[in-house]
């Protein structure tokens, strides 16, 4: 028999006893629901994952420093502690070369020194990073106080949480909190008082005094030349910074340098200051050329999958790199492990939906003894007879799958609007904890297909094998 | 035998057992039987004679224990069941006394169903299907379903879907034994026009002694799964 008559006398069978072959199919219904239900929960909580883990900055970021830089995660990349003839300088040919790599989507150094700030007649010591405009998005500045930067060239400042407190807990301080309230710098988590308190330090202007690094001038007779002039000069400098906002932690792109940023500045601006910074003594002793050299460059990847080979391209050239990519691929087995968990968890209903199919199916075949005598009498072949049965099988099946997508997907909707409405009583952001992909559709209907398939085998064989003249003689 | 070919059906010896517990039955047994192209034969015998038996060995529904049959000089014993079910579609035309046509179907999709087994083409399809129901006058009745239709009505059905692919043989199982007899009637003089104008070789199953004398040719007797007598119509 042709396929498409096989097709259209199953869709009749199908009909005929349609309560009964509604409910088994709305039991694969069931069963494909709570599968796509639940990959779809590990689809989004992944997705969710992923972007919050890329907001974070950690794991499209490459670390890059020159070879001689034994400081922090350097230290792993030089364990080979073999004299270095001439490492290359972090400069900034190398840095416009790094940035001419592919999936490269921007470079940036690591600017922090210490430095000391002034605000109302008291003076601290503190360390300063430069953040650039890229990490507006960074989940660090989720919730913050105040808000980022206006620009990158503007002079304001975003001070962290325990900064903040000190500032506040200064004898001369303009807060008018009690002082018993006051926790000096101890970090208390932020209860509602301290965050009014914070918030008054927004639009107060701080002066930040730091030492200017200047290239020494051309000293008559050096024996190598404009570029071999070692040595620079530090010049005290001040410039004033508006304080417009307070945030809990530095970014954690911040992995990059030695101690905790506390006053967070334009990392353009930073740039511009020309700060001395702590490898820059280091670059004196080792008679590096008083050309500006990087102590280290961020290297922002399109996307988490271009790290690695960002990260070698770098060490090609010369320089120690350093990346998070590890950690990101133990995140995905620990999401691999989970999908095929939930996955388990989900296809269990199918297989009770199976079942189900198989019910049916032997009942069928018992309903319709005679119709299958009669249809060998007529000149049907065993296989036309499984062919029926299994296309009936298929199209519960396929109808099962679709049905069963769109409850998955309502489902999912429903955790979604749950979760959110969760999230807003706590004052969190929105997130889309179910999403369901379109290979997600598309293979759970065809798994919906092959199970129901699967489940036709032993009815379908059963009816074609069935003796003709027995089942003609049944009533 | 009629015309110069072969015979159209040919019995040698064919037995057939069945187990029933400990107990062997012989439902047919040392048959040897010729039916020429184009005869209307009429299997007679009380029930359990193995005649059905023997139609149903014809028909390549079940396959002798012992013996062979041949169809227009095919041995169905050599046939494998794909093959078999070829010459039930193809060669054999079938109708039952309990009409056996599918209630959830029209007539027409009935009378279609033998045409999609042997895949014939959808356009030849509706012309076949509309010219077997017009030889059996059931013209009016093609879109209604079985329940809706007489017992007659259903037979003639049941005739028009076993003509519907031309078989060379049509077997028929006691075709009156649920109709009255004024219908039983029309549904014989039915078959022997058919056997006369399609020249179509017709083996009827049926215990009515009168009807088989009246419209067939030649009787055949059964007796406890045995070939009693084999004689043409006195």
């Amino acid at each position: 028999m042709k396929a498409r008559d096989v097709a259209e006398l199953a869709v009749q069978n199908l009909r005929e006893a349609l309560l009964r072959n509604a409910l088994t199919t709305l039991g694969i219904a069931v069963g494909v629901a709570s599968l796509v239900a639940m990959l779809s929960l590990g689809a989004g909580l992944q997705h969710l994952a992923n972007q919050r883990l890329s907001q974070s900055g950690l794991f499209n970021a490459v670390i890059v420093s020159p070879r001689n830089n034994f400081s922090n995660f350097a230290r792993a990349a030089a364990r080979n502690l073999s004299p270095v003839s001439t490492p290359r300088p972090l400069d900034d040919a190398a840095r416009r070369e790094i940035e001419k790599l592919p999936h490269v989507v921007e470079v940036y150094p690591n600017i922090r020194f210490p430095t000391e700030i002034h605000f109302q007649g008291n003076s601290y010591p503190t360390m300063v990073a430069g953040i650039p405009m890229s990490d507006r998005t960074d989940s660090a500045f989720d919730g913050m106080i105040g808000r980022f930067f206006s620009s990158g060239s503007a002079d304001e400042a975003i001070l962290q949480s325990e900064l903040a407190r000190q500032l506040l807990a200064a004898p001369s301080s303009a807060s008018n909190a009690p002082k018993g309230e006051r926790s000096s710098g101890a970090s208390s988590g932020a209860s509602p008082a301290l965050t009014n308190e914070e918030k008054s330090l927004l639009g107060k202007e701080i002066t930040l005094r730091y030492a200017e690094r200047q290239p020494l001038a051309q000293q008559p007779g050096s024996p190598s030349g404009a570029d071999g002039a070692a040595g620079f000069s530090l010049v005290p400098q001040q410039m004033t910074l508006r304080i417009i906002g307070v945030v809990e932690t530095e970014p954690a792109s911040g992995l990059a340098g030695p101690g905790q940023g506390r006053l967070l500045i334009p990392e353009q601006v930073a740039e511009k200051l020309s700060a001395a910074q702590s490898s820059d003594l280091r670059d004196l002793l080792s008679g590096a050329s008083s050309r500006k050299t990087y102590q280290s460059l961020t290297v922002r990847a399109a996307g988490a999958t271009d790290v690695q080979g960002i990260e070698s391209s770098v060490k090609d050239m010369g320089f120690s790199a350093f990346s998070l990519i590890d950690v990101t691929r133990n995140l995905r087995v620990v999401f691999a492990v989970f999908d095929l968990l939930l996955g388990i968890f989900g296809s269990l209903a199918l297989v009770v939906a199976s079942l189900g199919i198989i019910n049916t199916l032997v009942m069928a075949i018992l309903e319709r003894r005679r119709e299958i005598g009669v249809l060998k009498a007529l000149g049907a072949a065993d296989d036309d007879i499984k062919g029926l049965f299994f296309a009936e099988a298929g199209v519960m099946g396929l109808l099962g799958g679709i049905c069963g997508v769109v409850f998955g997907w309502l489902i999912g909707r429903a955790l979604n609007l749950g979760t959110n409405i969760y999230l807003a009583r706590l004052s969190l952001p929105s997130v889309s904890v179910s999403l369901v992909p379109w290979w997600l559709v598309f293979w759970a209907i065809i798994f919906a297909v092959v199970v129901s398939l699967a489940a036709g085998i032993y009815p379908a064989s059963r009816a074609a094998k069935l003796n003709p003249i027995e089942a003609l003689r049944y009533e | 035998m009629r015309g110069n070919g072969q015979p159209a059906i040919r019995a040698e010896r064919v037995t057939r057992l069945y187990k029933m517990g400990e107990a062997t039955v012989r439902a047919v047994e040392d048959v040897s039987l010729e039916i020429a192209a184009g005869e209307f034969v009429a299997l007679l015998g009380a029930s359990g004679s193995g005649k059905s038996t023997l139609l149903n060995l014809i028909a390549g529904l079940d396959r002798p224990t012992s013996g062979a049959i041949y169809a227009h000089g095919r041995n169905l014993a050599d046939m494998n069941s794909a093959e078999l079910a070829r010459h039930r579609g193809h060669g054999i035309g079938m109708v039952f006394q309990a009409f056996n046509l599918l209630p959830r179907m029209t007539t027409a999709e009935n009378v279609e169903l033998p045409l999609r087994l042997a895949e014939v083409n959808r356009d030849e399809r509706a012309a076949r299907v509309r010219e077997a129901i017009d030889r059996v006058g059931l013209a009016a009745r093609a879109n209604h379903r079985p329940t809706e239709l007489s017992g007659g009505e259903q037979q003639r059905a049941a005739l028009a879907r076993a003509l519907v692919n031309r078989p060379a043989i049509l077997l028929a199982d006691e075709p009156t034994g649920n109709l009255d007899s004024a219908t039983g009637k029309e549904i014989m003089d039915l078959l022997r026009e058919i056997n006369r104008s399609l020249r179509m070789t017709i083996v009827m199953v049926t215990h009515q002694r009168e009807l088989a004398e009246k419209y067939s040719e030649r009787l055949l007797l059964m007796r406890d799964g045995k070939l009693e007598a084999d004689g043409a119509r006195s």
